[in-house]
């Protein structure tokens, strides 16, 4: 299919609203901050399954008011019966901590409890993976920047890397507004969300740099709509592929993947759209042409 | 680009096949060569646990330990000191300021220095002494806390592994993370509370004689059983490094369960004398801290053999003489995470994790074939030689699969096609203005390669930072997507380009395809 559309009209408009939206991310994360799990806040995760009918949600909170557990948070996940319980205190005082939670458990309930998963991580470790699920997001994106840096000119570049933050800036942000739980998967998630939003922007970068040297007459402007639309019918093939494989994890995967597939989901969807109306303008105002690239290849 | 030499399509296939080969090995019936890809422990249920040791009582204890030889040192070369004092982690005294330089030559003394040793190693010494004024500061060097941090950490793994193999769990991993901390991985084990209670527990025994009176030279102690406090002599007449094997039995008696011991010769000799000298008295059985138990010495025991009892169950029996056979632990360690997955969890997310894999390979390959027709079949093969390798080379490198293992292959689905999405897209372009369609091939290819393997590689860079940074499940997940992007790269410009030629110079005239 050939499309014939003139992105580069939309580039404004579309900017101004990438603007709002980073500004509001910002501001919730601000201002509200990210839901961090187990993983980042420290404390511990019991995944329970009861198999009797009449436990409810509320019989599982009594069961735990006994313990001074701290802030103690227990939701149902995915089918009836299963259970999440989330609470501050993990065990690092004391190692027979969840044995012993375990059996009073039980015994408050009275009725067979299958402990499915537990996660208990201590204020030390919670804070250093913290860090460094940051570092790998910091280090990733420059990275990033390196890569397009040596393949490209230092437009380019900063054009990619302010769609990458753009991009990571967005996906966090829709997690703080929705309250989404953050763990170790979404930092895994938001790292390959960067990998792929690059992915995009290099197709199209590379398609105006081939047409930047073609045509030394068109604008900048002119030459990333002919280009974003030369590669358009790749960019929605992939998109559309790779989102059809993310849905079949988010709908079909179980729970655990939820928050992950999530995420991806929305990193593909805002990664297309940053390659297209975030990438490509800012070289627009750089104001990037033939001259550009051949005073890149002299030097 | 189309033109294939014989012996380059015989190499790919060759490759091809060998890593089906591979794949293969994961299957049951096929048992030929001792390879297959390793279930991550949120599939196949188990514990992960991150201890860490404590170094601060063991840093204690050595200063203890350097009390007696350092006013020894002082004495013997007529050094007159004052204001002694010990705390947790230095020593200070008052010593005229004529006399510090004397003291500091024999205090830093290279060879025979039985009080602060030199470690070769770092070429320094254990402890650093500094003056301040007339007073001495005695505290350890920053490798002298390095080289006791990491001889502890060694002997920790050693014990607590003996520890993990003598309870006869299945594959064990146990491994040094960072300067202070330990990983225990044990699979299929999703209620580790047992494990958990072995490796916390320093096992520090001793036997020392119970005293009259609090007197000095003497501590309380809680008698575990009872809760009774007993007045216990610090001198230890045998420890635990005595012991050279402890066995559960039961008395011939009472029928309890008790523990057997045997000492090695110098403990036998000093168990011996004690017995003699002390028959009457109470000898107190003390383990990490509290007293086990208080028998009385009825007769001198001098075989080098004795029992413990101290009204245990038979699993306490069985425990304490595994923790007194492996050896005590030179430093407390204390878990600071840890994350189970019970097996029915682990056997739900492979089942959630395989189907929605088969969906999202369907329906990928049903859109390809829509869209692009007989090169969509093509893709599709390409996609799940693709598949085939990933799985072959994940075997080959015996690496773990994790759910979020399983979340890369299938987003390597998505993405796989990207590369032959690319291709094709560009030589439909270049159709538009070339004729010859052999031509069109050959420079869509072209043009493709360089923005395919751009593309490409940003992922790799992304998957690269996660397989460092990521610990778990979340590095397996790093593995599938980049070892995904490496088969994704070889299937898409050697198998479907190799059956592109095929079809493309058999059918000169474009009549069987439209792209």
């Amino acid at each position: 299919m050939e499309y014939k559309i003139n992105f580069s009209s939309l580039f404004k408009i579309a900017n101004l609203i990438s603007f709002i939206a980073v500004l509001v991310s910002i501001f919730f994360l601000f201002f509200k901050g990210l839901n961090y799990g187990v993983d980042f806040k420290g404390g511990t995760l019991l995944e329970i399954r009861i198999d009797n009918p009449n436990i409810e949600i509320q019989d599982i909170r009594n069961s735990l008011k006994i313990k001074d557990l701290g802030d103690v948070n227990v939701k149902q996940f995915g089918k009836k019966g299963d259970f999440l319980i989330k609470f501050e205190k993990s065990s690092s005082e004391n190692d027979q901590f969840i044995g012993e939670l375990k059996g009073e458990i039980s015994k408050s309930l009275n009725t067979e409890v299958n402990f499915r998963r537990v996660e208990n991580v201590g204020p030390k470790v919670s804070s250093e993976l913290l860090k460094n699920g940051l570092t790998a997001i910091a280090l990733s994106l420059a990275a990033m920047l390196f890569y397009i840096w040596i393949r490209f000119e230092w437009q380019f570049s900063l054009g990619s890397i302010i769609a990458l933050i753009h991009d990571v800036i967005i996906t966090l942000g829709i997690f703080s507004i929705l309250s989404f739980e953050v763990n170790l998967s979404i930092v895994a998630a938001v790292l390959t969300i960067v990998g792929y939003s690059m992915n995009d922007t290099v197709v199209i970068f590379d398609r105006i740099r081939e047409n930047l040297l073609k045509f030394s007459k068109i604008e900048i402007n002119e030459i990333a709509n002919i280009s974003i639309n030369e590669t358009l019918s790749r960019t929605l093939i992939t998109s559309l592929t790779t989102l059809l494989a993310l849905l079949s994890i988010f709908i079909l995967g179980g729970e655990i993947l939820k928050g992950f597939s999530f995420a991806m989901i929305l990193g593909v969807i805002i990664g297309t759209y940053s390659s297209v109306f975030v990438a490509s303008p800012v070289l627009n105002y750089f104001k990037v042409s033939q001259k550009t690239l051949l005073k890149e290849e002299e030097n | 680009m189309l033109n294939f030499t014989k012996i380059k399509v015989t190499f790919v296939y060759l490759i091809l096949l060998t890593l089906i080969f591979f794949a293969s090995l994961n299957l049951k019936f096929n048992n030929s060569i001792e390879k297959k890809i390793n279930l991550g422990l949120d599939l196949q249920g188990g514990s992960y646990i991150l201890l860490e040791v404590d170094t601060n009582p063991l840093i204690n204890q050595k200063i203890q330990s350097k009390v007696i030889p350092i006013k020894k040192l002082l004495n013997d070369n007529n050094i007159i000191y004052s204001d002694f004092t010990i705390s947790n982690n230095s020593i200070s005294f008052i010593i005229d300021t004529d006399k510090q330089n004397l003291f500091k030559n024999i205090f830093l003394k290279k060879n025979d220095n039985l009080v602060n040793n030199f470690i070769t190693d770092y070429n320094t010494f254990e402890l650093d002494i500094t003056f301040n004024a007339n007073k001495a500061l005695i505290n350890f060097s920053n490798y002298g806390l390095v080289s006791l941090n990491n001889a502890a950490l060694k002997q920790s793994i050693e014990i607590i592994r003996r520890r993990i193999d003598d309870v006869g769990t299945k594959e064990p991993t146990i491994l040094q993370r960072g300067d202070k901390r330990i990983l225990v991985e044990l699979p299929g084990i999703d209620n580790p509370e047992r494990i958990k209670d072995l490796l916390g527990k320093t096992a520090q025994l001793t036997f020392r004689l119970v005293q009259d009176d609090d007197g000095f030279g003497s501590e309380k102690l809680i008698i575990s059983e009872t809760n009774e406090e007993l007045m216990v002599n610090k001198r230890v007449v045998i420890s635990g490094e005595n012991l050279i094997d402890a066995q559960p039995k039961f008395d011939s008696q009472s029928n309890q369960p008790i523990v057997s011991f045997t000492l090695d010769r110098l403990g036998a000799q000093k168990f011996g004398k004690i017995t003699t000298e002390n028959v009457g008295k109470r000898l107190a059985i003390v383990l990490d801290n509290a007293v086990i138990s208080a028998p009385q010495i009825r007769e001198p025991i001098t075989g080098g053999t004795g029992t413990i009892s101290g009204g245990f169950s038979f699993q306490e029996s069985t425990d304490l003489a595994l923790l007194l056979r492996s050896g005590a632990l030179p430093a407390p360690i204390n878990i600071v995470e840890e994350r189970s997955v019970g097996p029915d969890l682990g056997k739900d997310s492979i089942e959630a994790g395989i189907f929605s894999l088969a969906v999202g390979f369907i329906l990928v390959i049903i859109f390809m074939l829509i869209k692009y027709k007989i090169f969509g079949l093509i893709s599709n093969i390409s996609l799940i030689s693709n598949l085939f390798m990933l799985l072959g080379v994940m075997t080959l490198l015996e690496a773990t699969l994790t759910l979020p293992g399983i979340a890369g292959i299938i987003l390597t689905v998505g993405m796989a096609v990207d590369s032959n999405v690319l291709i094709y897209e560009r030589i439909r372009e270049e159709l538009k203005t070339e004729k010859s369609i052999i031509h069109a091939f050959d420079t869509g290819y072209n043009k493709a390669k360089i923005t395919v393997i751009d593309a490409n590689i940003t992922t790799l860079i992304a998957a690269a930072i996660l397989f460092v940074f990521g610990t778990g499940p979340v590095k397996g997940f790093a593995i599938t997507l980049g070892v995904g992007i490496v088969t994704t790269l070889f299937s898409a410009y050697f198998i479907a380009r190799h059956l592109t030629s095929l079809v493309v110079l058999n059918d000169r005239e474009g009549k069987y395809f439209k792209l």
